[in-house]
Parts: structure tokens; sequence; C-alpha cells
């Protein structure tokens, strides 16, 4: 895959909710490419639509209209079972919340998005051996997520999302719920995940953050007001 | 998702609540170890009362005077039908028709015997040689009674074993002489120990020639005829011959019963078995009950597990890999519960085994099956819903939950 290869191209989509009589507008015509590779930052006010975007590239939810080409790959025709296997090859979410399993051990929380997508056991073990140390939980893999401090769950929650090599990185603030030094660590290591090749698409209210990012996408009321790339 | 990793995810979310699963697992194992437990029971009974009525012996005939009325009762019968005595000579006149191999007599009454300055009271049953081979019965010391004519009142006596501890104690009684009512007897032999039949013990019985018997209790009517047929085969024509020969002996009035064993087994068996699935039925209601708690506590989990549900299908998790991992999940439940009623069902016959010998409360096969394949049903069924309500989350709402 080159850098310059297209990994998303969405076209006209408009996502509208229906609450109670009224209809919410989430998302207007939105019309956006993304190349593999990219460093994005989507901003903009609460109900902003920013949140339906990122679930919309995440295969989560579906456009009421509008096509979204994922590899080229028409996302709309395809089943709920096809979309969901996309989303365990090509797809990694981090949560403001993480949203690790709490009975589950760091290792087994990593390994989980292996198990799902039924990979052989000692193919995951190593896998999640490699991503433990890479992500420096050696000493905390058999921890509870209730064990760990607030950046290591972070830490296991990019771990979880990257270990089955995934094209496109979603995160939806992913320093929300972090001090500001464990933030900056989780930053860096999302950047360095993006120039190892990754695409990473940040969700943020934040300004600081969302001042890193090369391509600064700025959203109201359900569209895309600016869409800014920084020259590097 | 494999088979394997789906079964230790669900394991891992159910011990994840130890309090939850306890109090499900405990809910299935006593619907199931109710079912084992009282079938245990009811097969209990039925073999206790069909094991009672073979001991007995084997391809009897059994006459008893007077006839079974059928249509009910008729004051009539009151003035008329005074039933002739069943007599020495009738049980006699048995002997001689085809296929039947002993005729056995019996008279009972209750009476005393008394030795050595000790008194105690003995069902008395008067009968001839042939009642020891007819009813299995076994000797442990000396011999049957004489082998003579059913006329003669030989003054010998066979006593139960309970009897000749009580009177003799370790002294041997071959040869001594007890009074029993009012005649002296000689001891001629000692039963073995512990014979049962029909829900008596043998340990009390003395027992002496019939014509003996008849002339202590005064009477001349027998209480029952015992006919052992010579094959199994020939069994109901042995009935139909032993009431013809009676009726024809008693002026051609049918005024006499004639059972077979075979018959009144059957009727016990199939009885006792109907009642024992009934039973069983009632103990797999508390199966279905345990089903619905064990729904009812999964609808909770599905909505406790939201966002965990979210995040399955945010990493992949397809809507029916969801349902199969809460199916499981209540499976794994219901199979544990099941489990563990079978056992506790088994300990519980065990123990009842313990406090009654007497009484076989084995668990039949069927029913272990049937409880296990029950809980299993009910988990499946009851489980599909809680599972199906999981699959069809929304991954963006269960996610935003929290």
């Amino acid at each position: 895959m080159t850098e310059d290869q297209l990994l998303i191209e969405l076209n006209g989509i408009n996502r509208i909710f229906h609450l109670g009589d009224s209809e919410v507008h989430a998302l207007q015509d939105v019309s956006l490419s993304i190349k593999q590779g990219e460093y994005i930052s989507v901003m903009g006010p609460s109900g902003s639509g920013k949140s339906t975007l990122l679930n919309l590239l995440g295969l989560l939810d579906q456009p009421n209209s509008g096509s979204y080409f994922l590899d080229g790959r028409d996302i709309t025709t395809l089943s709920l079972d096809e979309q969901a296997k996309l989303r365990s090859e090509r797809i990694g979410f981090i949560f403001q919340s993480f949203h690790l399993v709490p009975r589950l051990s760091a290792a087994a929380n990593i390994e989980l998005p292996l198990t799902l997508s039924g990979i052989n056991s000692a193919e995951r073990a190593e896998r999640v051996a490699e991503a433990i140390v890479n992500y420096g939980l050696s000493d905390r893999a058999n921890h509870k997520p209730n064990e760990l401090s607030g950046g290591q769950r972070q830490r296991v929650a990019i771990a979880r999302a990257t270990v089955t090599q995934p094209a496109l990185l979603l995160a939806d603030e992913p320093t929300g719920n972090l001090d500001r030094v464990t933030g900056d660590e989780v930053v860096n290591l999302l950047e360095k995940l993006n120039k190892q090749g990754m695409t990473l698409i940040v969700v943020t209210h934040d300004q600081v953050l969302g001042a890193r990012a090369k391509r600064q996408i700025k959203m109201v009321d359900g569209a895309i007001v600016s869409d800014i790339s920084k020259e590097s | 998702m494999k088979l394997f990793d789906a079964l230790l995810f669900s394991y891992q979310a159910i011990i994840g609540t130890p309090v939850r699963a306890f109090l499900l697992i405990i809910a299935m194992s006593i619907g199931v170890a109710a079912v084992v437990l009282l079938t245990a029971l009811g097969d209990g009974a039925r073999r206790y009362v069909v094991d009672e009525f073979s001991s007995i012996g084997t391809n009897l005939v059994i006459v008893f005077p007077g006839r079974s009325e059928t249509g009910g009762f008729n004051p009539a019968n009151l003035v008329t039908s005074t039933p002739r005595d069943l007599t020495v000579e009738d049980a006699a006149s048995l002997l001689r028709l085809p296929n039947v191999k002993r005729v056995s007599p019996i008279l009972v009454g209750t009476t005393e015997i008394n030795a050595a300055g000790k008194l105690r009271e003995a069902m008395l049953v008067g009968t001839n040689a042939d009642f020891f081979a007819v009813r299995h019965l076994n000797l442990s010391l000396g011999r049957p009674l004489s082998k003579s004519d059913l006329n003669r009142a030989n003054a010998e006596v066979v006593l139960g074993a309970g009897i000749r501890n009580d009177i003799f104690g370790k002294e041997n009684p071959l040869g001594k002489t007890v009074r029993v009512g009012d005649r002296k007897l000689r001891v001629i032999g000692v039963l073995e120990e512990g014979g049962r039949g029909m829900g008596m013990t043998t340990d009390d019985l003395v027992i002496l020639p019939v014509a003996t018997a008849q002339a202590m209790l005064n009477t001349n009517t027998l209480f029952r005829v015992l006919v052992e047929s010579k094959s199994r085969e020939e069994i109901l024509k042995v009935k139909d011959r032993v009431l013809q020969a009676i009726a024809l002996r008693h002026e051609g009035e049918e005024d006499v019963t004639v059972i077979t064993q075979d018959a009144v087994l059957q009727t016990f068996d199939k009885i006792l078995g109907v009642l024992t699935l009934g039973v069983a039925g009632i103990a797999a209601i508390s199966l279905a009950v345990a089903g619905i708690l064990i729904m009812n506590v999964m609808l909770v989990s599905v909505t406790q597990r939201t966002s965990e549900v979210g995040l399955l299908k945010a990493l992949g998790a397809t809507a029916s890999i969801v349902k199969n991992l809460f199916l499981i999940e209540a499976l794994l439940l219901s199979l544990t519960g099941a489990l563990v009623g079978v056992g506790l069902g088994y300990l519980g016959a065990m123990l009842l085994r313990h406090l009654y010998p007497a009484f076989p409360a084995y668990p039949p096969a069927w029913a272990v099956l049937a409880g296990l394949s029950t809980a299993l049903a009910s988990g499946l069924i009851f489980g599909v819903m809680p599972a199906r309500k999981a699959a069809k989350l929304d991954a963006i709402e269960a996610l935003t939950k929290r």
C-alpha cells in the first residue's frame, strides 16, 4: 500500500435521527476523502455530528443516504456480518472510557479481538505477547483493569485496538479521562502508530490535541465547515 | 470465534459474578435433584412391592375363600352368599390337576408359644411340607414338616429364627418340646434368619401341620391355598382349572377367588410405574421454574453488560457471536446446575437407602436422563430470549451507555 492510496471515500452522507417527532440531521451531505496513513483530528462543539461521523466510519452505524467506500468497497451494500468482519480486520476503536472487560486480565483484553475473529491460540499468544512488550505492559499483563492506572488502561485499550493490525484507528476523546501527562503519553503513542502507517482519526474537544493533527476537520451542525491540512 | 474460546469467555463471565452463578446453579440443581430423588422414591416403592410379591414364590396361583364382587355392594349378598369353607380337602384335590406342581394350604392365626418358662406371642401358620418349597423358605437347622396326609395332626413345629432366639437363645432347640397354644409340640426345624414376604418377616413365625393348626384354632376353613404351576406358560390354564375344580366341589358355585401372582405383580408394577412418572412430571415443573429464573437473570445481565456487548460488536463480533456467547452462558449454567442436581439426587437417594435399608431407592436411568435433558432444554429455551436481546443491541447506544 502506498501513502497516496485512498482508504476512505464518503459521498453525500446523510444521517438523520428521529427523536420523538423531531428529526435531527446529525450529518448533512458530508463528503470526505481520506488517504492511507493520514492523521486527522475532528473537532467541533457537542452535537456537531463528530461522533456520528466516527461511528459511521467505524461501521457501527449506517448512513440514511450517500455512499461510503472503504478500501474501494461500497460498505452500504455489505451485510451486517460482512461489516463485522471488516471491522475486526481493518478498524481499531479507542474510547474515552477505555471499555475494558472488567473480569478479564490486561492480556485477555488485548487478546479479545483476535479471539473473536477465530485466530488459533498459538498465534494469539504470540501477538499478545508482542503487544504487551511494545506497549510497556509486561509487569501488568495479568492484572485486572481495576488494578491499572488510567494511562495503563488506555495503553491496554490501544494495544487491543491495534493487535489486529488495522488500517484505520478511530479514537473518540482518547485523553478525555486522563490527566495532562498521561494524556500526552497516549497521544505520543497514537502518533507513533500513525508514523508506522496506520491511519489515525481523533475526535476531540481538546484544541491542543486537535492542533497536533496534520489535517484538521471542523464540524458544526452535522456539516464540515473547514478542512485544513498542515504542511509538514 | 472458536467454540472453545466461546466456552472459555462464557465461563469467565459466569465466574465473574459468583453469587449470581451460585444462585442459578442452586435453583437448577434443586429442580433436577427433585426429579432424581422423587423418581428414586417412586421407583423404589415399585421395586419394593414387586420384590415383596416375588418373594412369596414363583408361578403361583393363589386361592382364597369368598367371591370377589365386581358389581358393587348388593344387600342380597348379605343373606344368600355365605361363602363355603375352603377346606383341606379342596386343597388336596387341586394336587391332582394337570400341570400343578405343588399345593400348599395355609391357615394363619396368632398364638402364644411357651417353653423353658418363657412366653411370647407368635404368628402361627398351619400348612404342609410343600410350603417350604413353594415359599422358598430355607432351614438353618433340622427338617421341614413331615410329608404326610394333610389330615394328620402331627405334633411337630418349625420355629422362626426370632422365636428360636427368644426362647432357646444359643441352645439347640431340635427335639425340645414347646407349648403352642394348648398343644405340646416337638421342635423339628428352625427357619433361616431374614426371610421376607408380603411385608412380613418370617422370623416370628411358628409353622405347624395344617391339621394341628385347625384343631388348635378350632376352624375348618383355610386362609389361602397356594398352587404352584409347573411352568410360567401354564399359569393361566392352571388358574382356570383350579376355579373349575373348586366350583365342582362346591356344588357348582364359584365361591372362591383365584388370582395369579403375575397379574398382581403386573398391576402393581403398572400402577407404581405411572405414579413414578407423575411424580417426575411434578418435579419437572420446578425445572421450568428454574429455566424462567435463568431467563430473568440473563436478561438482567444483558442489561448490566450492555457496554460489553457494544464493545464486542466494535471489536468485530457479529450478532450471532454475541447471541451464542449469551446462549452458551445460559447453557453452561443450566448444565452445571443439572449435574450438581444429579449428584445431590444420588446423594439423597443414598441417604434414603442408608436410613431405610429395605427400601431400594435407586434413581432410574430414564429419570436421570430426562432430568438432565429437561434442564438443558429449559436453559436453551429460556436462554434464547436474553441472547437475542443482546444480539440486537445497537452497538453505539450500548457503547455510550455507562
